[in-house]
Order: C-alpha cells, then structure tokens, then sequence
C-alpha cells in the first residue's frame, strides 16, 4: 500500500464529513473569489479605452459644466486628434424609479468614431433618407443620425426592457426639466465588458437645444490623441489654455478619470476586503475543527501504524496530505467556480456594477489560501499524531 | 419525558476545542451580519437625523437630488413672505436659502479624490438648524473670504483643516473652524456664507434648496398642496427629514441586501462545519444514546435533544459573534451617496435589532444543521447501537 492510497482510504472513511468540509471550503473560496472580484471589476472599469485618450472637466467638480467654445479651442491644441462632448442626462424613468441607467448627450460624428474599438452596432432600424455620415461612423447609424430624438442603447439593458428598435421611450428629466422622448434606433453591444452595456447615448444638440435654451454647456470633453505618447503634455497645455478662465479645466487620462470614480467609493473595498479574511478565516476553523476530529478517531490506529514501523514523518505527512486535499480540491472548484460562474453569466449584481470579472491574480490567490488553510488546518493534528507514542495510542479504549 | 438540558450543556463543555472551533465560524457570519446591518443603520440615521420633521425642504420639480435642483432668487423671496414660516426671537423669518455644489478634493491617507458638498447658507439662518456646532476654531465670519468644515471631513481630505487655504471656485478660502451637527450628513459638508460662494462658484441667481421651519407642522400636508400648485415657484416640497431620509434609502437598501447575501451564502459553509461537529457527537456517543433509549427515552426525546445541542452550540457562536461585532459600533467610515453624488462620512451603529437578527440568524443554523445528525441520533436501533459499544 502506497503513501497515497493510504491517505485516499482515510479521505474516504467518513465520506459525509469529507463531502461537507470540502463544500464549505468551496463554498468560502466562491465566495472570497466573488468579493474580490468585486474589486476587480471596479479595477477594470478603470480600463475603459486606453491611456491614449484624454478627459476634460471642469476643475470644481464634474456637476459644473464648461462653455461650448472650448470644443474647437481644445481641438486645435498640438497633438489632438479629434474631440468630442459628453453630457450626462440624468433622466428618470417615470413609471418606475427604480428602473434606472445612465444616459449621455453626445456628439455622435466625433462619439462614434473614438470609441470604435470598444463597440459594435448590432442593430439598427434602416435610414429612411439619405444621408451623408461623417467619416468614421458606422453605416448602421445612420437613421440614428438623421433624427434629433433619436438615441443608441446598450445591448443588455436593450434586452432587460424588452424595448423594440423604432420604439419610443420617455424618460423625466431631473436636471434638464420637462418630458423627454427618445426613439432607439440603434443598439450597441460593448466589445469591452468595462465599457458597460446599460447605457442610453443621444445626441447632445437634443440635449443642448430642448434643455440648455440652446447655449451650449458642456459636461465633459473626450479627446482623442494623434500622439498618445505626449499625452502628459498635451494635458497640461489644455489646462494651462483656460487656467484663468472662470472655468478652469482639469485634464486627465480616461483612466484617471474612471479611477476617480472608483477613489469615490471610499472605504468600501476595504470593508469586503475585510469580509473576504472573515469568510476565509471562518471556513478555516471548519477545516481545522474536521481534521481534528479526524485525527482523533484514528489514534488508536495510528498507534498500530507505528508498531509495523511507519515513520513519525510518514504519519504526519499522511495526515497533512488529507487536509491538503480536502483544501486545495475545494479551493480549486470554488475559484474556478466564481470565475467561470460569474463571468460566463456577466453578473452584474442587478446593473450596480459592470459585468463581472474575476482576475487570475484572484483565483490565484484563493488557491493560495486553500493551500494555506490546508497547511494550517492539518498542522497540529499532523504534529500530534506525529509525536503520539505507541503506548498511549494503543491505551486508548475509544 | 424530555432528557434534561444538563446533559447537552455537559456535553457542549466536555469538547471545548471543537465546541470553541464551530462557535467561532458561526461567530463570524453573525459579526458579518451585524456589521453589513450597522453600516446600513448608521448610514441611515446621518442622513435621517440630517432632516427635522419641523422643517419643510423645497426643490424643484423633478430634481432627485439637491445639486441638480435650482430655485430662484423670486421664487425665494415668495417664500420668505409665507405667513406659514415660522420667525426668530428677532421676528425674521427661519428661512435658509441654500447653495449646494459638490468640490472635488483629494484625500488623505489614501490616493484619489471624492466629491465633497460646499453648502453657502445665509449666516441668519443657522437657528434653523441648531445641532451645528462648533467643535473647534470658530464660526466663519459674514461677507468674508472663511468657511467651516464638518469635523468628518476635515479629516479626510487635503487642506481641510483649520488655518488652511482651500480653493473652491475662483477664490481661496481660510478654513476657520470644525463643527460637528449630531453625527448627520452635515458633519461630512463644507458651509460658508452665500453672499461669497454664489460669485465665488459662478452660482448667481439661484439657489439649490430652500429649507423653512413651519409654524405648523401638522398643516404640512396643505402647505405642500399650496406651493407645489403655484405656477410661479415650480417647486416639489417634503419635510426635511422625509427628503434626506428618501436620499438614504437606495444606499441602505444595497448595503442590506449584500449582507443577507453574502451571510446566506456564507452561513451555508459554516451549517456544514456545524453538521460535521454534530455527527461527530452522534458517532461518539452511540452508546450513550442505546443507554438513553434502554433507560426509556423515545426516540423523539432524542432527536429533540441533540437538536437543542446543536442550537445551543450556534447560539455560544451566535453570542460570541455579538461580542465581536460590539467594537465595530461608532467606527466611522465613508462612501459616496449616489443619490447625492457626493461622499458621507458616517459611524457604524450596532443596533439591537440587528444583534437580535444575529441570534436568529444563529439560531436557524443550529435547526437547519443539527437537523440530520439528530435524525440519525433517534433512528438508531437498541440493537445495533448496544452492539457498537
């Protein structure tokens, strides 16, 4: 009989403790993995685009707009491949509230185009006129284009409302006051999960004519660099154009701009962090608590292990191994599970965050710590079997 | 005939390692659960406390949140002259006429930034609401360049602190003092005077919010009806406190539902270590239970008793996870309140409730866990449980 087909006989003597120490192992690691990946996905909605692209705003805050007359200003800054507006809507659905998502304002002929890579149209009502589309743009836009109250949404959210394209959908505006009626012709899905799918993006000249008595402010600038690599300079050249303006810019990379939404969740990730250890740290005491139990059924066996000449370090070894294996199978069918579990049905805890994602890093960690729980649950009743002399094992009446 | 209590309670002392080991798993979820429930507590009570259901806050029609919402410097005046407004000692009206505008600012200790509010009040007014308090330093002065700061963010952001320089629109001002306003949402807000922020912030004109104290409460619901129909305010009116409590809600009710969620999933991993303990107890004490049924216990009386053993182990869990969750109680912590786009710094606020929930909670596990094992208890044979030992 070799060494692991003894420990094998010992995982399978008591097959019911076996299943359940090794379920709530996966069960930890499930959930140690799905709050972590919380935090990776907040992490990869920094990713949307690249370094390469640009966000302006106004310096006091987002909520301040700045006039439309920066557009061809920034524009024309060295290194600027094309810029393009961004304005959040902020409309209510007015039938439920608690239907909600984000809608933009934006300029379609340079929106489009910049964020080519990160979305593809995959539906879109037929143009009823001819129109000539700005270069860049998707041909499939091109009803969206020719109507003012028309907008483009997000494949999921598409779906979650069971919308039809042509169909028109009324939002309350909170900020920009009134009834606003949008009609979908158009619908997007995201080629990169961070960019998210719930969105509702609409012409900006909607927005700017019906909600702003047609002067133009602008909520954000995305700019699209010729030169990606002076994307510091061209930064601070942007900022240093209206420094002494009454509306001072900041100009960052798209990620820093994401990062400081994710910076706004203030101490939250820390606190799953934390509920992460206690889960690991409450499952470890299970495991712990089995394999002494185990040990402790066996001792008189153990005793007779000894007398036929097994080693101190054999014996502490099949124990450790036990544990190990409960642990690490566990750990590995829990990480795999969050990983492949959440990501394949893009959960999105009901559109709070974007779909999620559970990082390599993550899973490696987890297995790592069911190693460690393995190491530290076997340990000491390894160790006492391991000094347990024969005498005392075979006194033993139990 | 039950078998008494005594037996269980020596039993649960007989293994203290095991005991201790189960109970602490449990103890974990219920410290989970409490914590998830007194973060959701205490972030409610800023906002609720925040609003005085003496006071009726008016926006406009359609806003869902203070900083999108805009009144106008007429429509202020109208309301000033309101026979139902409550006035002063010194006969003015108690009206704050409010501008709110959130500024981006770095924090400490931490990288990144977060939106923190800038509230200009009309000096006068500060009798409205008399939990603000000044904790150190001291009142900014009128028609000057100064604010104070709520104490909860004083220290979590650059330059927020007293006799520093912070820049808010176009001009720097002097952080004179901290103030502290019975641990609301106020305590997390920068306030200075408006006659200053207004043109400092490119804000003139309107103001975000009007808040007034009502001379008659209980008529709030004809007042409401009266300005929300007047053409020239175009307005929506709540009570403070309903506003800042509906601020609250969507937040709370997020935090609340991820505890349950990950206590349940949770809970299922630490059922499991129960069960594995209490089969455990089952298996050791075969021949105690064939003793049990000799002496005339029914089967019944056995299952019952070791289901109690398994409630009263998760409920030493359940306890111990109490005691554990207690220091986590005035912790103050921070998020951004989406409803309001804006960071609020609050204090964790362990209440009964939630520890009661916990004890349930614990208690359930102890049912849904024992459940099995003292099924198997009670359907041993005299026979075959006689003939193990």
């Amino acid at each position: 009989m070799n060494f692991f087909s003894l420990v094998l006989v010992n995982l399978l003597r008591n097959k019911r403790r076996t299943i359940l120490t090794m379920s709530s192992v996966v069960i930890a690691l499930f959930l140690f993995c799905s709050l972590r990946g919380v935090l990776d996905t907040l992490q990869a909605s920094i990713k949307v685009g690249s370094e390469s692209r640009l966000v302006t705003r106004n310096r006091i805050s987002l909520i301040f707009p700045m006039p439309q007359s920066y557009w061809s200003r920034i524009a024309a800054v060295p290194g600027v491949k094309s810029v393009s507006v961004q304005n959040w809507f902020g409309g209510r659905d007015p039938v439920d509230p608690k239907n909600w998502y984000a809608q933009f304002g934006v300029d379609a002929a340079t929106f489009f185009p910049i964020y080519a890579r990160d979305v593809d149209i995959v539906a879109a009502s037929p143009p009823q006129v001819e129109v000539p589309l700005p270069p860049g743009v998707d041909p499939k836009l091109a009803a969206f284009m020719s109507e003012q109250t028309a907008c483009v949404v997000g494949e999921r959210l598409f779906k979650k409302n069971r919308w039809k394209l042509g169909q028109t959908v009324t939002l309350a505006g909170t900020i920009y006051p009134g009834s606003w009626p949008f009609v979908i012709r158009a619908v997007y899905h995201a080629k990169d999960p961070a960019f998210g799918e719930e969105t509702m993006l609409f012409h900006y000249k909607y927005l700017e004519q019906k909600g702003m008595g047609g002067q133009g402010a602008v909520g954000i600038y995305v700019l699209e660099l010729s030169q990606p690599e002076r994307a510091g300079d061209i930064a601070k050249s942007v900022d240093a154009m209206f420094e002494n303006s009454s509306y001072a810019t900041r100009t960052e990379t798209e990620h820093a701009f994401q990062a400081g939404f994710v910076s706004m969740y203030g101490n939250v990730p820390f606190l799953i962090g934390v509920i992460g250890l206690a889960v690991v740290f409450a499952i470890l005491l299970v495991a712990a608590n089995t394999m002494m139990m185990a040990a402790r059924e066996r001792i008189s066996e153990i005793g007779v292990m000894k007398t036929l000449g097994f080693q101190d370090g054999t014996i502490f070894a099949i124990v450790l191994a036990e544990a190990a294996i409960i642990t690490l199978g566990g750990g590995l069918a829990g990480a795999f599970l969050a990983k492949l579990g959440l990501e394949g049905s893009a959960f999105n805890a009901g559109g709070l965050l974007p779909p999620m994602t559970v990082s390599w890093t993550t899973v490696t960690i987890g297995v790592g710590i069911a190693v460690f729980m393995g190491a530290t649950s076997g340990l000491i009743p390894a160790w006492q079997a391991s000094r347990l002399r024969i005498v005392d094992a075979l006194r033993r009446v139990e | 005939m039950a078998i008494p209590i005594s037996y269980n309670i020596r039993n649960i002392v007989q293994r203290p390692v095991t005991t201790l080991a189960t109970g602490s798993g449990i103890a974990m979820v219920v410290m989970i659960l409490i914590g998830a429930f007194a973060l959701a507590s205490g972030f409610q009570a800023a906002l609720v406390e925040t609003g005085s259901p003496r006071n009726a806050f008016i926006r406009r029609t359609g806003a869902d949140s203070e900083i999108s919402s805009g009144v106008s410097r007429d429509a202020a005046n109208i309301i000033r002259a309101l026979p139902e407004v409550a006035t002063g000692p010194d006969g003015r009206p108690l009206v704050s006429t409010d501008l709110v505008v959130l500024t981006n600012l770095e924090r400490v200790g931490q990288t990144g930034s977060s939106n923190v509010p800038i509230r200009g009040i009309d000096p006068a007014s500060l009798t409205l609401r008399p939990q603000i308090r000044v904790d150190e330093g001291r009142m900014f002065g009128p028609g000057t360049d100064e604010v104070m700061v709520g104490k909860r963010v004083g220290r979590r952001f650059q330059n927020l602190g007293i006799g520093n320089r912070v820049k808010l629109g176009q001009r720097e001002f002097t952080v004179v003092g901290h103030f502290v306003a019975a641990g609301s949402a106020f305590e997390s807000e920068i306030w200075g005077d408006n006659a200053v922020l207004m043109p400092a912030l490119d804000r003139e004109g309107t103001f975000q919010s009007i808040t007034f104290r009502m001379r008659d409460p209980a008529r709030f619901a004809e007042l409401k009806k009266q300005l929300e129909a007047d053409p020239r305010l175009g307005v929506q009116v709540q009570t403070e406190r309903e506003f800042y409590s509906s601020q609250s809600q969507i937040l709370a009710g997020v935090i609340r539902a991820a505890g349950v969620f990950i206590t349940l999933i949770m809970a299922i991993g630490a059922i499991f270590g129960a069960m594995n303990t209490m089969y455990a107890a089952v298996g050791h004490r075969t021949r105690e239970i064939a003793v049990l049924l000799t002496l005339g216990f029914t089967p019944f009386a056995i299952w019952l008793s070791f289901l109690f053993e398994s409630v009263l182990l998760c409920l030493i869990g359940g306890v111990l996870g109490c005691l554990l969750a207690i220091p986590i109680n005035g912790i103050t912590t921070s998020t951004t309140n989406w409803a309001s786009f804006s960071e609020v710094a609050f204090a964790f606020r362990v209440t009964p409730l939630g520890m009661v929930l916990g004890l349930a909670f614990a208690a359930v596990m102890g049912v849904v866990g024992g459940f099995l094992p003292a099924r198997q208890a009670s359907r041993q044979s005299l026979a075959a449980a006689l003939r193990a030992a």
